[in-house]
């Protein structure tokens, strides 16, 4: 086997994979940057809760538009997804609970009704493919939807970026200084779902979290600038798709799983090689004079 | 530089209906320098935390002669901040700049000339570069000092500044408030080091939940006045009955 087929040729013959790959790394652009605010926040369950806080809407797009209509479920998963960000930050506002309690508590409820929507009318195959996506079928209407969402994402992104970093780091100084804290976080809660909604098209509700989290935390091993965390999540989760896509059609395996799994790798190569891992431990290096 | 006094008005704030600042009257006038002192638990952080607006008094007033919240620079006892942030020095730094640059406008030379200043006068340089997660406890203090030098505010509130402080970045730092009472701005500092206070400070507010003493630093920390201060019981008392002190009686 030349390196010709086993790096270039799936992708140079099939349109499927082809359209895989541009989507996944539109998804890291997107959600490698979002993922690295989640983790520093110290939001990363709030991410997970999210995605499964998009199931119940998907699922009524899916119950009114059948047949997977992209842009049904994904309106959907929005609505539902910022609602349930929305109902979490209030109750958490209103009452002793904090916020990651109040999420985890409307997840649960929204994951529930969500399947029970979908297996109203669709089929077990239905279930799956929503829980855990078809990133092999995505058409160029889906690519469309993944690369805007990755370019408003990009855009919100730099233009909230002083108020956003102000607010993670010192909220009490933001507060003090007349700084709308509440605005910029509910900002970033939106991009969070929106991040959730493009990458629950190729990897499923249950999944599209992964290709955020994991990036954030290979960044956050490697880099101690925000800047250059971006930059390592949004190339781990682009790698990840490359790699993760090549490996599923080789070995014929699932695609949405490799991919996570392949990013699952490079984070276990990272631990035991980034500055502070357990490799460098072993080779001590002495110190300096001052 | 401020145009009027910051008044208290019969002031009381209650955790959990158990004030912790009992009907407290009063002012500091602008430009003063004030101290406020007083034992663990008599509500110093409290009575900051009204002033700044995250307390809502539940009775009295507070005013602020005029100026907006934003206009106060507030050094909190123990901030909520994110100390693992990737964020430098100079950066945390030049966030002091938060009324002129706010969330949109680029950042200036001229501000970032300030920040490094600022680094200096709490004897920091050479840290810009640096990320916060990668300071001692005294030199990220120091780090905030010098945002809320950049930050240039007419009143300037502080909880604690020192503690964690060396003797001698203390002596530096104290040079500060002292310019910064030259300048006319309105300082006002929870201290625990009386000899500080009497060092530093004209003015002394000196609280055990209500109000010891307020005025001259010499004629509020007297042996008297300080023997009342330590009798505050510290724990609430869980039977206590419902404060019948009548609004506006005490001036
Ligand atoms: N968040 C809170 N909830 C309930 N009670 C509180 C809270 N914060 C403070 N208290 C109580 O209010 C009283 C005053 O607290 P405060 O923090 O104002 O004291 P302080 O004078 O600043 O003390 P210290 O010198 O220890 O900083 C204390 O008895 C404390 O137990
Ligand atoms: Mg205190």
């Amino acid at each position: 086997m030349s390196v010709y087929s086993l790096i270039f040729q799936p992708f140079a013959e099939y349109g499927f994979m082809r359209r895989a790959l541009v989507a996944s790394v539109c998804l890291g652009i997107g959600a490698g940057p979002v993922g690295v605010l989640l983790m520093l926040r110290r939001m990363s369950l709030v991410g997970d809760a999210m995605s499964h806080a998009v199931l119940p809407g998907a699922a009524i797009g899916f119950l009114i538009a059948g047949n997977l209509s992209l842009l049904a479920m994904g309106l959907g998963g929005l609505v539902a997804g910022l609602s349930v960000a929305l109902l979490a930050g209030l109750v958490s506002r209103t009452t002793t609970l904090r916020e990651d309690a109040s999420f985890a508590s409307f997840y649960l409820t929204s994951l529930a009704l969500g399947v029970l929507i979908v297996s109203l009318r669709g089929s077990n195959i239905d279930l799956l493919h929503i829980l855990f996506g078809t990133i092999l079928a995505i058409d160029a209407q889906a690519l469309v939807l993944v690369g805007t969402i990755s370019s408003v994402t990009l855009v919100l992104l730099a233009l909230v970026y002083r108020p956003l970093v102000a607010e993670c780091f010192d909220p009490g100084f933001l507060r003090a200084v007349g700084g709308r804290g509440s605005l910029y976080h509910g900002l970033f809660l939106f991009l969070v779902v929106l991040n959730l909604v493009a990458g629950f098209q190729a990897l499923g509700t249950l999944m599209a979290v992964g290709l955020m989290m994991l990036p954030a935390a290979i960044a956050q091993l490697w880099a101690r600038s925000l800047p250059a965390m971006f930059a390592i999540a949004t190339g781990a989760a682009a790698l990840s798709g490359f790699v993760g896509l090549l490996l599923s059609y080789h070995l014929r395996f699932a695609s949405g799983p490799t991919i996570i799994l392949t990013a699952s790798a490079l984070y276990a190569v990272s631990l035991l090689t980034c500055p502070s891992g357990v490799l460098r431990r072993l080779l001590k290096r002495p110190h300096l004079a001052g | 530089m401020t145009s009027a006094a910051i008044r208290f008005q019969d002031v009381t704030v209650a955790y959990d209906r158990h004030p912790a600042l009992h009907h407290l009257t009063g002012s500091f006038d602008p430009g003063s320098l004030t101290a406020i002192a007083g034992p663990n638990g008599a509500g110093k952080s409290t009575l900051l935390r009204a002033l700044m607006g995250e307390l809502a008094p539940v009775t009295g007033r507070i005013e602020r002669g005029g100026l907006a919240l934003r206009d106060l620079g507030y050094l909190p006892q123990a901030a909520a901040i994110e100390r693992g942030f990737p964020i430098t020095v100079a950066d945390t730094v030049i966030l002091g700049g938060w009324r002129r640059i706010g969330s949109f406008r680029g950042v200036t030379r001229a501000l970032r000339r300030r920040a490094a200043e600022a680094l200096e006068a709490v004897g920091l340089e050479g840290f810009d570069a640096r990320p916060v997660s990668a300071l001692s406890a005294g030199q990220f203090q120091r780090v905030l000092f010098a945002r809320l030098l950049v930050q240039d505010a007419p009143v300037i509130v502080l909880d604690e500044p020192f503690t964690a402080i060396d003797a001698r970045t203390t002596r530096d730092l104290l040079d500060i408030v002292t310019r910064w009472h030259g300048e006319g701005r309105t300082v006002i500092a929870v201290l625990h080091d009386f000899d500080q206070v009497r060092a530093h400070f004209p003015q002394t507010l000196l609280l055990a939940r209500d109000l010891i003493g307020w005025g001259p630093t010499r004629d509020t920390l007297t042996p008297a006045n300080l023997r009342r201060a330590r009798a505050m019981a510290e724990a609430w008392d869980e039977s206590a009955a419902i404060c019948d002190i009548p609004p506006e009686t005490r001036s």
